[in-house]
């Protein structure tokens, strides 16, 4: 699958190396990421501190290293927790149609109705910005997009013909949906959640970024860039290196995402 | 054509009263006072008291959610908390200034996106293609809140050619705009060449071919138009991110719309304020899904006899 996609080999790649410095970051690096040193404020990029010294004088690179962390933490349950839900109830929606395809969908529209991360901004704005708000707004606003993949499914695979046999042979709904329906769905799934990954990576760092999300001192790639603002003049570093991480590793997910949606599109011809 | 739009319109309308509600639910089923919240914890609870009461927080949940639509339908979104203005004036001052902004930044985006579409397209598999599709994907995954930063720090500080931030001039719409519509043009140039690439592979481009016509006025002509309609949707659609990325570009710029308006209120704990951005963005983005809709009609003929 990879020898004809360099594309998911590239972001592969990628997002393998952003895991490892996420997972070995703290030995990457002799400084602490919280640890100030006053009289270097906002030095610029030197050997021994390869990205610089921020507005406190923390390690620049070790703050990005812990920041990989959270995007990481984010978007891995912010992921999982979303495409388990969406499925689950797009599962129910599609396949017994009805009363509980009427509440679901109806949520969905609703929800649906705000754009992007609007939904995200109001819920953390009216409970208070912190790392766990982040997590349930995200997954608030995630669930939908993988409720509606697996609906239209579960909707198309009532009426194939083996899913049919095995209900005349009395599976009960549930062994159907699971043996079934989720399957014929889950590479749409997979790739749904890949990008969700990206989308998920962004949402945090415009959070914090808005000063709604992560709050310091815990290093998080959006309130890095959101203290990059003041010094935008004097010391651009503040605001490269954290925004060059984000781009790297939303760029690493949306090419896997992408590469997968190509293996796995029946029309698109394989070679 | 009018029955599709009246039924369109009919169809929207429990979509708002859904948003409407939730915007209402939303600071009354989260934990905590909201009245509390807005003076601090350190509030005396006789303050507190007042400002429930002056809120109409006292009266049971059914009571404030019926004079919420009330005033939701009528254009009354209640009273600034910060400014004591109507929410609703608030939000006209800012309008004129993110409607610009979006529309501009739209605009520019579709220039650039679906020539450069087209271009993939018609050389698709070649270097140019390789370079457009490389762009496009570079561009949807730069976040916002970085590449404008970064404009900033070359256009503005080390060039000197756009002011940072405010909305004086022409020249200030540069660079809130350009970071605004580079992911929208992003998708669309993707979208523009998929979908260019399936329509040049019908069979009635290559029969306009054989009686003659020209390359270029078989692409323009006849398979483009018929690829619009996806161009369409997706630009439609894509109308909420730029609504959402003009929260995040107007706090860069300091641009004087309702973004900077919902964020300066949430900063404020200006909960009435940020009700009514909140539901101005979202109605905005439904209703521009009806016109989405509507112009399907004109562009396909086939969708209007449905």
């Amino acid at each position: 699958m990879s020898r004809k996609s360099p594309l998911l080999a590239a972001g592969i790649a990628i997002v393998a190396v952003g895991a490892l410095a996420a997972l070995i970051g703290p030995w990457l690096t002799p400084f602490d990421p919280a640890d100030q040193n006053l009289p270097l404020r906002l030095a610029a990029p030197t050997l021994s501190h390869p990205f610089g010294l921020d507005e406190l004088g923390r390690d620049i690179l070790a703050r990005v290293l812990a920041g990989a962390r959270i995007s990481f933490l984010v978007g891995i349950i912010v992921v999982s927790i979303s495409s388990a839900v969406g499925t689950a109830l797009g599962a129910v929606a599609g396949y017994f149609g009805g009363f509980w395809d009427d509440v679901i969908s109806r949520t969905v529209d609703i929800l649906l109705a705000f754009p992007g991360l609007l939904l995200a901004i109001a819920l953390v704005a009216v409970m208070g910005p912190s790392l766990g708000n982040v997590l349930f707004a995200l997954t608030i606003i995630g669930w939908v997009g993988y409720a509606r993949i697996v609906r239209g499914q579960a909707l198309r695979a009532r009426e194939f013909e083996y899913v049919q046999a095995s209900r005349a042979l009395g599976a009960g709904p549930l062994h159907v949906l699971v043996r079934h329906v989720i399957p014929a769905a889950l590479p749409a799934v997979v790739v749904q959640a890949t990008l969700g990954m990206a989308g998920a990576i962004i949402g945090e760092a415009s959070l914090s970024f808005l000063g709604l999300g992560v709050q310091p001192p815990t290093p998080s790639w959006g309130n890095m860039l959101n203290g990059g603002r003041a010094h935008i003049l004097d010391a651009p570093h503040l605001t490269i290196f954290p925004g060059l991480a984000i781009a790297l590793l939303v760029l690493g997910f949306n090419f896997i995402g992408d590469g997968l949606r190509d293996a796995t599109d029946p029309k698109k011809p394989r070679g | 054509m009018t029955r599709f739009l009246i039924k369109r319109l009919l169809l929207t309308v429990p979509v708002l009263i859904g948003i409407a509600t939730l915007v209402f639910l939303m600071l009354h089923l989260v934990p905590g006072d909201p009245a509390q919240m807005m003076l601090g914890e350190s509030a005396p609870p006789s303050d507190v008291a007042d400002l429930r009461a002056r809120l109409g927080m006292d009266r049971p949940l059914y009571v404030q959610y019926g004079s919420f639509m009330k005033g939701v339908a009528t254009g009354d979104l209640g009273t600034s908390f910060r400014t004591n203005r109507p929410v609703t004036s608030l939000i006209a001052e800012r309008m004129p200034a993110t409607f610009e902004l979006a529309l501009v930044s739209m605009l520019a985006a579709i220039l650039v996106a679906v020539p450069l579409g087209i271009i993939a397209a018609v050389y698709a598999g070649g270097a140019i293609d390789h370079a457009a599709t490389t762009l496009a994907l570079l561009g949807i995954s730069v976040p916002n809140f970085w590449l404008g930063p970064l404009l900033a720090i070359v256009f503005s500080i080390e060039l000197g050619w756009f002011p940072v931030s405010g909305r004086e001039s022409l020249g200030s719409l540069v660079l809130p705009a350009i970071t605004l519509g580079a992911p929208l043009a992003a998708i669309l140039a993707r979208t523009t060449r998929a979908s260019l690439i399936e329509e040049l592979n019908e069979q009635y481009v290559l029969a306009a071919r054989a009686r003659g016509v020209s390359r270029t006025r078989a692409v323009l002509a006849h398979a483009f138009r018929n690829s619009l309609i996806p161009i369409v949707t997706v630009a439609g659609l894509q109308f909420g991110s730029v609504l959402t990325g003009a929260v995040i570009t107007e706090t860069i710029f300091a641009w004087p719309g309702i973004g900077r308006l919902l964020i300066q209120s949430i900063n404020s704990r200006d909960y009435p304020a940020v009700q009514g951005c909140i539901l101005l963005i979202a109605v905005t983005y439904v209703a521009m899904n009806v016109i989405v809709d509507v112009a399907y009609g004109w562009l396909d003929p086939r969708i209007r006899y449905e």
